[in-house]
């Protein structure tokens, strides 16, 4: 991870461009999300089949589903589902993944421990162990969320712990403690300054990943079950509608992907 | 190199135990008595009675102690008796190998693909000007920003549903593997071929490059002696790092063309919660990714025997 100027984190004024776009698009959508729920009178499974398939008029702003359901309420619903899952999911496993890698660094002993919990879980791919955890609970979001958290922490845990161990090693850090400051100070004056942008990046992409990783769940029938709204969930259930109805079936795809394509920006530069 | 394969083997051994715990939890936390669910899943619902499940329970040993059962769960899976699938009562070894052959085939396909699209694109945003490269480089990241099955859906709809050129799903001809193949290459195209942007824009704007050009030999051949090995390197290591992305993309892939591999058994196990077929797909799935990460790992060391630094 680069320390460039670019990529890092506090204050928007700091942005790039392309940052700031992410932004905006993702703002646009939690807007939506909320704005669309408090607006649609209609509740996510209220069913009217005398007017299934409709285009977007005025009564449903963004058409109806295959039962008649507004799509307006169902969209907001799942895109607000989307972004409360990103969130959870990138402040927790940061919060481990940061814990730990500083304390790995910092001590002998955990570091060789979780250098061997850290090689088991990276010896399966993340989607695969989500997939195997949420076969205990189907449409479960807790187990969802403890899974997908499960698998991303390791991420910041690396980065956390390479950084940190350069830091440690610096004059800087050492003088300070040689003065007698205490731990925390010298996590807060040190350690935490070099880590923050790399942090700033990896929970941008992680928010992503946990939303791709919800809907990719659903898209196979074992994330979030009906009759909830979930982004993947409605694509598969959409898709045999796809002649009729291809507005319909274009929410979800279209979502999923600014979605992702507003984190991808907001990260920055991949490095 | 040895520490490299040995940190390969323990991770294997990290696989076979993760995956064979993680069924096992699932074994035991099935909602329901064990016994009448995998009758039913056998027999049909009609035809459960207590006799039917008794007899399953028999079978498959399900009265036992919680730990004695997770020793001989392990135990079996040390010697690779992965059981019966509980839905069709196939040997499961039969059933994953059978898979296995379809994600493998689909799996390459997708990488050569991936290949060929990444690296003439890569090359030609590092070698024409600005205003190709972020053209170029600007379209990839639309696509990046896709997900797997965001870009098969929209290429079925298009080539299979719209046009009619290729078949919507199955398997059996060459037609049925370009539309899988074709998303997953494209998938993972999309993020490698700015790699090889970056690594062939070191290589062209170094000094022994230029050197190279500077003493008299031409562009082709200063590429071939100079350009190709020392581009690759990166290109190749990042290859380890897109195995995530391929295994993961494969399971969306499978599901979304009904193309008979891992992925798309694993996804139907864990929705008919047939755990022995659960556990071969995801052990052999484990087993594939250490295998083709320790592949990479000696690929790269045969490019370059410097050795790159650790990771």
């Amino acid at each position: 991870m680069s320390l460039d100027r670019s990529s890092r984190g506090g204050g928007i004024m700091k942005m790039t461009l392309s940052q700031k776009i992410g932004l905006v698009i993702l703002l646009i959508l939690l807007v939506f999300a909320f704005g669309g729920t408090w607006v649609s009178p209609y509740s996510l499974s209220q069913q009217d089949l005398n007017a299934i398939l409709q285009p977007p008029s005025t009564r449903h702003w963004l058409g109806t589903d295959q039962f008649g359901r507004s799509m307006l309420t169902r969209m907001s619903e799942a895109v607000m589902l989307s972004f409360s899952l990103g969130l959870i999911c990138v402040i927790t496993s940061a919060i481990i993944g940061v814990t730990l890698g500083v304390w790995a660094a910092w001590g002998e002993t955990v570091d060789s421990i979780m250098g061997v919990l850290v090689n088991i879980l990276l010896a399966l791919p993340g989607l695969v162990i989500v997939l195997m955890l949420a076969a205990i609970a189907p449409g479960s979001f807790l187990v969802l969320y403890l899974a997908i958290s499960l698998v991303q922490w390791v991420e910041y845990f690396r980065v956390v712990r390479a950084i940190t161990k350069n830091v440690i090693h610096s004059p800087a850090r050492q003088s300070t403690k040689m003065m007698g400051f205490g731990v925390w100070y010298q996590f807060k004056r040190h350690i935490w300054p070099s880590i923050a942008p790399s942090i700033f990046t990896l929970a941008a992409f992680g928010g992503a990943n946990a939303i791709l990783t919800m809907a990719s769940l659903g898209f196979v029938y074992v994330g979030i079950q009906p009759p909830l709204a979930e982004l993947g969930l409605m694509t598969v259930e959409l898709f045999p509608y796809y002649s009729e109805a291809p507005w319909v079936l274009a929410q979800p795809l279209l979502a999923i992907a600014l979605m992702v394509f507003g984190f991808h920006l907001l990260a920055g530069k991949r490095t | 190199m040895k520490t490299l394969i040995f940190k390969r083997l323990v991770q294997l051994v990290g696989v076979i135990w993760g995956v064979g715990t993680l069924t096992f939890v699932l074994m035991r936390s099935l909602p329901g008595d064990m016994a009448y669910r995998i009758a039913a899943s056998r027999y049909g619902q009609d035809n459960v009675d207590s006799q039917a499940a008794a007899l399953v329970r028999e079978e498959l040993q399900l009265d036992q102690g919680a730990l004695s059962a997770y020793k001989d769960w392990l135990l079996d899976l040390l010697q690779f008796r992965l059981g019966d699938s509980l839905v069709s009562g196939e040997p499961v070894i039969e059933t994953v190998q059978h898979m296995l052959g379809h994600s493998l085939l689909l799996s390459f396909a997708g990488l050569a693909l991936s290949i060929a699209i990444a690296v003439p694109i890569g090359l030609l945003s590092a070698s024409k000007g600005k205003m190709v490269d972020s053209a170029l480089m600007g379209f990839s990241s639309l696509i990046r920003a896709m997900p797997v099955f965001v870009i098969g859906v929209l290429l079925l709809l298009l080539f299979a549903l719209h046009w009619n050129w290729f078949p919507v799903a199955g398997f059996g001809t060459p037609a049925h593997l370009v539309l899988p193949a074709l998303t997953l290459g494209l998938s993972l195209a999309a993020v490698s071929n700015r790699v090889v942007r970056d690594s062939a824009k070191r290589v062209f704007g170094s000094s022994f490059y230029l050197f190279s050009r500077v003493k008299g030999l031409s562009k082709w051949t200063t590429f071939k002696r100079h350009g190709i090995r020392n581009i690759a390197v990166p290109v190749v290591a990042f290859l380890g790092i897109q195995l995530v992305s391929m295994i993961e993309g494969i399971v969306m892939i499978e599901s979304l063309f009904s193309w008979p591999g891992i992925g798309h058994g694993l996804a139907h196990a864990i929705f008919a919660r047939d755990i022995p077929v659960i556990q071969g797909a995801a052990l052999v799935m484990g087993i594939l990714f250490v295998f083709l990460n320790t592949l990479v790992d000696l690929l790269c060391h045969w490019i370059d025997p410097r050795g790159v630094a650790e990771s």
